[in-house]
This record gives C-alpha cells, structure tokens and sequence, in this order.
C-alpha cells in the first residue's frame, strides 16, 4: 500500500514539474486562462521577485519567444554567423522577458475582460479583450495574436494595444540600434546586454 | 515675452495631445510596406530635439500632470469630457472634409446634447443615449484620407513628433478648429494680438488643458516605454507613425488592419 502511494505520489510530482500547467487549445480560451493566472499572482503579492518569476514561467509556456525573436531582428538576421544567432537568441529571450514582466508588475489588480476572438487564417488568431479603466488610467484595448500552426499548442506571438503592434514597434527598434550603427549587429548585442544589466 | 513663453508651454501641451490622443480613439491600424518605409528627414537633428523635448516633459509636463491627478475624480473627468467636447468641433470639420458625413451627423448631435444638456459638456449624455464617443480627427488624417503620402519624419522643438503632412496638418487645423476663429482676435493693440479679454488665450488653455488630462492619464505608460525601451527615438517614432496610419484608416477595429506579411516571412523560414 505504501508503495502504491509513494508511485503516485511519485508520478504526481512528476507531472507537475514537467508542465506547470495545461492551457486550453482554444484561442480565446487559452487568453482568458493566461490573463487569469497572471491576475493570481498580481494580486497575491507586492514582491517584484516573486512575481517576475511567476510572470516568466507563464511567458515561456505561452509565448512563442523564439518567434518574436526572428521577426525582430528581420531582415539582419541573414548577416548572423551561428554563433551570433545564437547568442542572439539567449540574449533576446532574457530583455524579452525583463521587459514583459516590468510592465506587467506595476499592476497590482488588473481588470482584462477577454471579449471575442478572430480567425484570420490558419495560422492566427487575434483575440480581443479590454483592460477596464480606473480612476487614474483609462479603457484599454488589447488585441493578442494567437499562433495556431499547431493548433494543440497555441502561443502569443504579439500585443496589440490600441492599434500599436509591441512587436512591430520592438522590429523598429532593432532596425534603428543597428542601422545608426553602420549596421553592426554587435551594437545591438551591447545594447540588449546593457538593458538586461540595468 | 510672456505671451510668448505662456503660448509656448501651452503649445507643448497642445502638441502631446495632437501627438497622442488617439490612443484611445477606436480607429484602426494599417501598418503597411509605406508605413515601414517612411524616412527620416534629418535624423540626427530629431534626436536632438527629441532629447530636448524629453528633458521639458520630465521637467515641467509630467510634474504638472501629476499634480493635477491628485484632484478629485469627478473634477478630472469633467475637465476630460469639457475640452473633449470642444475638441469634437474639429473633428466635425474634418469629417465633413473626409465625406464621413454620418460620422459628422453623430460628432454634431453629440455636441448639441453634451452643450446643452451635459452643462457645457461636463457630462456626456449622448453616450448614455447610445451616441457613443468617436475617433477624433485632424486636418493630417484628413489628408492622409485624400490620398497625401505621408512625406519624411522629423521631430519639432516643443511639438514634438511630425511627418510633413502631419506638420502641414498643424497649420490646417488652426483654420478648421471652431473654436480657434471664435476665440481668434486679429486687432493689434499695443503691439499684441488679441481683445482686452484675452479670448484667444481662451483656446490655448482649452488646449493645455487637453494636454494635461492625456498626459495625466498616460504617466505609467510613457513610464514604461521610457523604461523598457533601447532606442526610445525610435519606439516613440513607430508608434507614431502606426498610430497615424490607424487613424487615416478610420477602421473600429484593429483586427482587419494588421499586415501579415512580415510574420509569414519568419514563418517560411
């Protein structure tokens, strides 16, 4: 009997520590549960550290980072030796997710009412939803696109709020780092490792 | 001199409100091949200004909209809804500009009610009679809509970000705006434009004002750009140059506007 426990018990942990946690194939659905475990950990605590961690873990589960990494870079990304690809993409993961979670803690009850969602091809999803006002912010559109390739596992690919794509605004950015210095890729190595330093 | 200086700050305000009000406005985005393509003027130039308008934000805006943020809700709000609904007067112009005439139908019965019924559009019954607030527009937009190219991308001192049609938009609004040539005095006296009672003055504060309450509603968010940005002359260049482009598409809804294209390359790959 008691090896019978200790097997499930065993199998449990294993489970859990393989996939925190399971989110719905369903675009809309799968939103709504992000927004609603982000909110948990919002409003569970005032620690930064705690909630930066928690943030993180959900961004990797959810968030097609590898993705937003190649569409950010663009066109430059032809010029990377594999090492330089490489290094590209550790470093992008680690601003990628210190800059989502530093905009994200300062919320300490965020109201997102996630509305409707839209099949734009086989490929995305935009999901609708609105960050509900308060006294000192206003009403707040978010469209989030939704890669469905594999339609078992969907995955954010960008924020859409009030019209302003973060991804296309984060690809400028890149460009404009790299272009004002006569296209060398290392200038925005420096720039993303002085970000993640700071 | 402090005519001057007084016109200026409030220009400054007036700026960040032409800049940016639209972030809340329900028109959509195209962000387009042209869009990515717009150049820059004289870039080195505009990074100067912009850290100069930057250094004027932190020093006197941002301050400034703070404070008024510790005034009580109800104040702020009707502040909010009386410049909104003077500011509802240029929309109306361009919308008959831009042929949207059942648009400039809803902007001008919105104005009637919110004047009259709303106590000089302190309230906003319309809305609760299902005229619901629209996007506003501008003489820029309204040329972007005739077909004008959007030209270079340069950034003014104290107006902040512009593109050449937006700048000559600017000088368009200022003909178009009601309230501006009811307000506007051209007698000279002693030198200085304007009647005994200041009224044109009436039209910078209306401005100011405007500024204030949309610079006061966005602190966090320019906050966070602020901080999560690597090149923040060229994050605050392509949110503006999208939301333009959202706004000239006069579309409620951001789903339909948004290019695929740039997301199918990574995926081909």
């Amino acid at each position: 009997m008691k090896k019978k426990i200790f097997i499930i018990l065993f199998f449990s942990l294993f489970l859990f520590s393989v996939k925190g946690h399971t989110y719905s194939s369903d675009p809309k659905e799968f939103i709504t549960e992000i927004v609603n475990e982000a909110k948990i950990i919002l409003v569970k605590t005032n620690s930064k550290d705690f909630k930066t961690s928690k943030l993180s873990e959900i961004a990797k589960e959810t968030v097609d980072i590898e993705g937003i990494a190649y569409y950010s870079i663009g066109k430059y990304k032809k010029n990377l030796s594999e090492e330089q690809l490489k290094e590209y993409l550790i470093l992008f993961e680690k601003y990628f997710l210190k800059s989502f979670t530093s905009r994200l803690t300062d919320y300490s009850d965020p109201k997102i009412n996630v509305i409707s969602e839209k099949v734009i091809n086989n490929k995305y999803t935009i999901v609708e939803s609105v960050l509900i006002a308060t006294d000192k912010k206003p009403e707040v559109k978010i469209s989030w696109r939704v890669y469905t390739k594999n339609p078992d596992q969907p995955m954010i690919r960008d924020l859409i709020i009030e019209g302003l794509s973060l991804a296309r605004t984060q690809k400028e950015e890149f460009s404009s780092v790299i272009e004002n210095n006569n296209g060398d890729i290392n200038q925005l190595f420096a720039a993303l490792k002085k970000f993640i330093n700071k | 001199m402090r005519k001057v200086i007084y016109t200026s700050i409030l220009m400054i305000l007036l700026q960040i409100s032409v800049a940016n009000a639209g972030s809340t406005d329900s028109e959509k985005l195209k962000v387009n091949k042209s869009q990515t393509a717009t150049n820059e003027c004289f870039e080195g130039f505009s990074r100067t200004v912009f850290k100069f308008n930057h250094g004027l934000d932190k020093a006197i805006f941002k301050p400034i909209a703070k404070g008024y943020r510790t005034l009580p809700v109800e104040l702020r709000k009707g502040t909010g809804n009386v410049v909104s609904n003077l500011r509802s007067l240029l929309t109306l112009s361009n919308n008959v500009l831009q042929g949207e005439f059942n648009e400039a139908g809803k902007t001008a019965g919105r104005f009637v009610l919110n004047t009259t019924v709303g106590v000089l559009g302190i309230w906003d019954p319309a809305a609760a009679l299902g005229l619901q607030k629209g996007g506003k527009e501008d003489f820029g937009q309204t040329m972007g809509v005739w077909g004008a190219e959007t030209g270079c991308y340069f950034v003014l001192p104290i107006l902040g970000p512009t593109t050449t049609r937006d700048a000559v938009g600017l000088v368009g609004n200022i003909f178009l705006d009601p309230v501006y040539q009811i307000t506007h005095d051209t007698e000279i006296r002693d030198n200085v434009a304007g009647n005994g009672n200041y009224a044109e003055h009436n039209f910078w504060i209306y401005r100011g004002a405007d500024g204030v309450d949309f610079r006061a509603k966005n602190v966090e968010s320019f906050d966070s750009l602020e901080e999560n940005s690597i090149d923040l002359y060229a994050s605050v260049k392509s949110l503006y140059l999208q939301d333009r482009s959202k706004k000239i598409s006069n579309s409620p809804s951001s789903i339909d506007t948004q290019n695929d294209s740039d997301w199918e390359e990574i995926d081909n790959k």
